[in-house]
């Protein structure tokens, strides 16, 4: 019977064929100008490289995997690279290496580069320039949302921005420059939005769960702290990459009281947890949440008790995917760190991340509100319809 | 809003009966209390009223005696005191205006271009009329002796003062009641000054626009804020008015004469969901009924609000009348034809053939003197719409098309030239069938597509066009899947799309409804069709969809809907009672090719067997993971969304 589940089905497909980057997650698009096969059978995700250095936990294992990641990447660049003197993805490569910088942020400063860099002397040439670009990016790292998403919502600003709005070109292209500069500044400021609004929600005494690392988590229990609130954080490990960790070690320093889990204490300790509070990598068109794994069990142990659970997430994440269940999404692959070597024979779920449907989650915090899940779906197609 | 609560808490709660019940117990509920007696046709009256007005209440029970109804309340009225002679009136004119009710309201939420059609009010006066007679024999001197025109000037304004905010569809039809009266009664003409008659049409003009803002903002309420806004807007109208119902009262009888054959003259639509089970109203239709449909005997009574009709009866019958229907456009009466014989089915082939012969009567059209062009193609548009509904029901997705053309015809500049004004009309048909059909289906397949993986099993049910496009094309793009067809008795129609399937070399397994809790297990996807979904996410689908959706979601297996956003409605439906088609109940009581099984010969007509053949069915939206539409991939929980930006996308085209 398990044979011919769906999951199993999916996982020895994935298993047995190389993944090539297909353009699967946005198949509308138009076909994709420069394709990158990919020698790589198992591409880590650049994503959580970039979070992983960040947060600088780093494991032997990892850095390992991640160096023999980082050798195959040039040349997989290349073709890009090599036909232009400018190359996207290099812009954003730089961009990205800053912590603190949203990778959306990254995406839309290496467009705004494209811009800057562009010969194009119509809005409509700069359009299509924009549009190789940003299908590149996208199709470099398939597997970050919010790259695809902040991409996508830069397209959707320049073309919405037509150089008839303007006396000439130039002034057009200075005003779209302008909105790529307050972009970074725009995603600095969501996250301070959505840090005072949920401030509503946080009572004096009750006991937070936090799963991984999120910026904006981090933001909310920190102006949480500030305002005086007395409450304590439960927080999970996260692993593989021990991102619950680098949580703890941020609210000690704030004379928050934490407590550390182990991934699997979840519903041992659930009964003494008022609420649980989630960053997402990205919010998809159902409401649902994708996030780092072990996401969707809390909530669902959330669920069962009775536990509100919030998101909180920048509305730049919102993106226009609608997975269906936990293998409707390209997978995310990272190095999985056991500590003990993996016998042979043996199989490794490597996913970062999980789907989280909207039933399970009580609100989403994010700078256009305090949302309903079902909300996320008008916003979306108010802003790409 | 809060008010329109207030009537139903009054009502009786014994009026709500469904179920198996004798008829005879409406009138041992009737209590002479006049705060009762009133409440009844106030609600009776809003609930067949309109589309969008209340399509979840439960239709009101069937009086079996109607008419003693009426006669009772004003026999107890004169009873009581002279004074209560308002009650008394009052009791006769809204059963009058419910008689009319449902055109008017309906055509004013439905389609608005049509509603200042004069035909309609004059029926209201007349039916007004008619039933003030039977109750002046029986109340005071005073009513006897007032002349038909004045009893119908005091019940507006005894009503005006009286009514509570609840019945403000009523006030809103009296409103409109008094204005059609008056361009309708031609002597009268001279006596208006131009002031005046100036003013009134400004009134009309403000009121117009009140309610199309007004129902452009908030489509569920529309009805009940259509008619808020209406009594606020006629008000300064008022006194011109009442001056010309008095001078009414002098022109009475030739404005008589002339109304009897307005109203003849003009077809009036019979209301899209009117309640089968009120007999007044059906002996009406029927009167002016081009298809003569014979009726089931028995039917089922929680079904009986609506039509039903043996089969196969009327169409030699309607084929020899083919060349004396001159008002009938021969296009429009191919189509309807069609429809009976079940030639077309299925929602888009219906609309595209309807919208095809619209076409065809805009090629052939041309404006008959002292007319424009606007007023009488909606008019003559809306005489072959109500063809069409005693053909079959419409569907949603073509109400909505009509709403279309309607609407294009309506905002016609009138400065464009007759042949320029079809042409504009008729590509903007084409366009719609283009855009929101064709192109619609091409994008849905496009969507769906991207949720197909290699090694799927797809179930699907019925024979849903847009299901049918995204197995084609994805088969095209050589995914690896197998489908399910799941069908069922009597329609079959999964027979179809399955030697469709086989035919381009898709792996196929077939089997009937019965048997979906068996295979379920192995399913990895649902992809259903829908009639139409509505805005609380309720997909209305050919019926056994919920069961089908149903088992999926218990089995965790995600349910994707595709449908076309044209076939959306804001209205909201909790059940598949109050809205819904009956089939041939012949269908389900012999199997066809099977001459063995007989054993319900000669039990059609028992009085103790009722046949149930139900067309659709609404699944609710919790069973629902996804509706692909051509604006995308969207949760049930969002279709109110799809209808706002829709809506407004079609003022703005």
């Amino acid at each position: 019977m398990w044979r011919r589940s769906a999951s199993f089905v999916l996982d020895k497909h994935h298993n047995n064929k190389p993944i090539s980057l297909t353009p699967s997650l946005d198949s509308m698009a138009e076909v994709n100008p420069n394709p990158n096969p990919n020698p790589n059978p198992n591409p880590i995700s650049a994503y959580y490289q970039t979070r992983a250095k960040h947060h600088g936990i780093v494991t032997s294992d990892w850095l390992e995997q991640a160096q023999a990641a980082v050798v195959r990447y040039p040349d997989k660049d290349s073709p890009v690279a090599g036909r232009r003197p400018f190359s996207v993805i290099e812009e954003f490569d730089c961009w990205r290496q800053q912590p603190d910088l949203a990778e959306a942020v990254a995406a839309v400063r290496a467009l705004a580069a494209v811009i800057r860099a562009s010969e194009a002397t119509t809005m409509m040439e700069l359009e299509i320039e924009l549009k190789k670009a940003s299908d590149t990016l996208k199709s470099w790292d398939t597997t970050s949302i919010s790259l695809t998403a902040g991409c996508d919502l830069f397209m959707r600003y320049v073309t919405r921005t037509s150089a008839l709005e303007f006396e000439d070109f130039n002034a057009a292209k200075a005003r779209v420059l302008g909105r790529a500069e307050k972009f970074g500044e725009i995603s600095y400021k969501a996250r301070k939005i959505i840090a005072v609004l949920s401030q509503d929600f946080i009572f004096d005494w009750c006991t937070i769960l936090v799963h991984g690392f999120s910026r904006v988590v981090l933001e909310i229990l920190k102006t949480a702290a500030q305002n005086k609130k007395l409450f304590r954080v439960l927080c999970t490990e996260g692993r593989p990459d021990k991102t619950g960790v680098l949580l703890a070690k941020e609210l000690a320093k704030l004379d928050v009281p934490v407590k550390l889990l182990i991934d699997s204490a979840v519903a041992y300790s659930m009964d003494e947890v008022d609420m649980v509070i989630f960053g997402a990598d990205g919010v998809v068109e159902s409401g649902g949440v994708i996030n780092m794994m072990g996401t969707y069990q809390i909530a669902l142990v959330a669920h069962t008790m009775n536990k509100p659970v919030y998101v909180a997430a920048e509305s730049y994440k919102f993106a226009r995917l609608y997975p269906l269940d936990q293998k409707d999404l390209e997978p995310a692959l990272r190095p999985v760190d056991f500590g003990v070597p993996v016998p042979p024979k043996v199989e490794v779920e490597r996913s970062a991340r999980d789907y989280t449907p909207p039933q399970y989650l009580t609100m989403l915090f994010t700078d256009l509100g305090v949302l309903t899940p079902s909300v996320v779906s008008d916003e979306l197609i108010q802003l790409y319809l | 809003m809060e008010s329109r609560r207030n009537p139903r808490a009054v009502v009786d709660p014994k009026v709500r009966q469904v179920g198996f019940f004798t008829s005879s117990q409406p009138d041992s509920t009737y209590q002479p209390d006049p705060i009762a007696s009133e409440s009844h046709p106030v609600v009776s009256s809003i609930s067949p009223s309109g589309n969008s007005l209340s399509p979840v209440m439960i239709p009101p029970p069937r009086h079996n005696s109607s008419d003693t109804f009426p006669l009772r309340a004003a026999a107890a009225a004169s009873a009581v005191s002279p004074s209560s002679f308002s009650y008394s009136t009052r009791r006769d004119f809204p059963d009058g205006s419910m008689t009319a009710s449902p055109g008017r309201v309906s055509r004013a939420s439905f389609s608005k271009p049509s509603s200042s059609l004069p035909g309609v009010g004059m029926d209201s006066m007349a039916a007004a009329k008619s039933s003030s007679v039977p109750a002046s024999g029986l109340t005071t001197v005073s009513v006897v002796n007032m002349p038909p025109g004045l009893s119908g000037t005091v019940t507006c304004f005894k009503v005006v003062d009286l009514v509570l905010l609840d019945s403000q569809c009523l006030v809103y039809q009296i409103a409109e009641k008094e204005s059609d009266q008056k361009k309708n009664s031609k002597p009268l003409k001279e006596k208006t000054t131009k002031a005046e008659r100036r003013a009134l049409q400004e009134a009309q003009r403000a009121a117009k626009a009140a309610a199309k803002a007004e129902g452009g903002k908030a489509p569920l309420v529309s009805s009940g804020s259509v008619a808020s806004t209406n009594v606020k807007v006629t008000k300064p109208a008022k006194p011109s008015s009442q001056k010309n119902d008095v001078a009414a009262v002098a022109a009475g009888p030739s404005e008589k004469k002339g109304g009897q054959a307005e109203k003849d003259r003009k077809k009036d639509a019979p209301h899209p969901r009117m309640q089968y089970d009120d007999e007044s109203r059906v002996v009406k239709a029927k009167r002016r009924a081009v298809v003569k449909q014979t009726e089931a005997k028995n039917r089922v009574e929680l079904f009986r609000h609506l039509p039903q009709y043996e089969h196969g009866t009327q169409l030699p019958d309607l084929e020899t009348k083919f060349f004396q229907l001159d008002p009938m456009h021969p296009a429009v009466y191919k189509v309807g034809l069609q429809y009976l014989s079940g030639d077309i089915s299925g929602g888009n082939a219906r609309c595209i053939a309807m919208l095809q012969a619209f076409q065809e009567v805009v090629k052939d059209y041309s404006t008959p003197s002292e007319k424009t062009l606007n007023r009488d193609m909606t008019a003559k548009i809306s005489s072959y719409v109500s063809f069409l509904i005693e053909c079959r029901p419409l569907s949603v997705s073509m109400g909505n098309a009509i709403r279309f053309v309607k609407n294009r015809i309506a905002k016609l500049p009138i400065t464009l030239s007759e042949s320029e004004a079809k042409a504009a009309l008729q590509s903007d048909i084409e366009r719609f069938i283009n855009e929101k059909i064709v192109m619609a289906d091409t994008v849905i397949v496009k969507h769906a597509v991207t949720k197909i993986r290699d090694g799927d099993v797809l179930l699907t049910y019925g024979s849903p066009t847009a299901v049918e496009m995204v197995l084609l094309h994805a088969h095209e793009l050589k995914k690896k899947f197998r489908v399910l067809v799941v069908d069922s008795r009597p329609k079959l129609e999964g027979q179809l799309l399955l030697r469709r399937l086989i035919k381009r070399g898709i792996n196929c397994t077939y089997t009937h409804i019965n048997a979906v809790s068996y295979i379920m297990h192995e399913v990895t996807k649902v992809f259903l069709g829908a009639s139409s979904v509505l805005s609380n996410g309720t997909v209305y689908s050919r019926v056994g969809t919920a069961s089908v959706a149903m088992v999926a979601s218990a089995f965790r297996v995600p349910v994707l809907v595709c449908c076309e956003a044209y076939k959306f409605h804001e209205r909201v439906q909790l059940d598949s009672i109050c809205s819904n088609e009956l089939g041939d109940p012949n269908a389900i009581s012999k199997v066809r090719g099977r001459e063995d099984i007989n054993y319900l010969d000669g039990l059609t007509n028992n009085a103790n067997l009722q046949f149930l053949n139900l067309m659709y069915d609404a699944t609710p939206s919790d069973y629902i993971s996804m509706i692909i539409t051509d604006y995308g991939m969207v949760p049930p929980t969002s279709v109110p969304v799809i209808v706002r930006e829709y809506q407004k996308e079609h003022s703005l085209v």
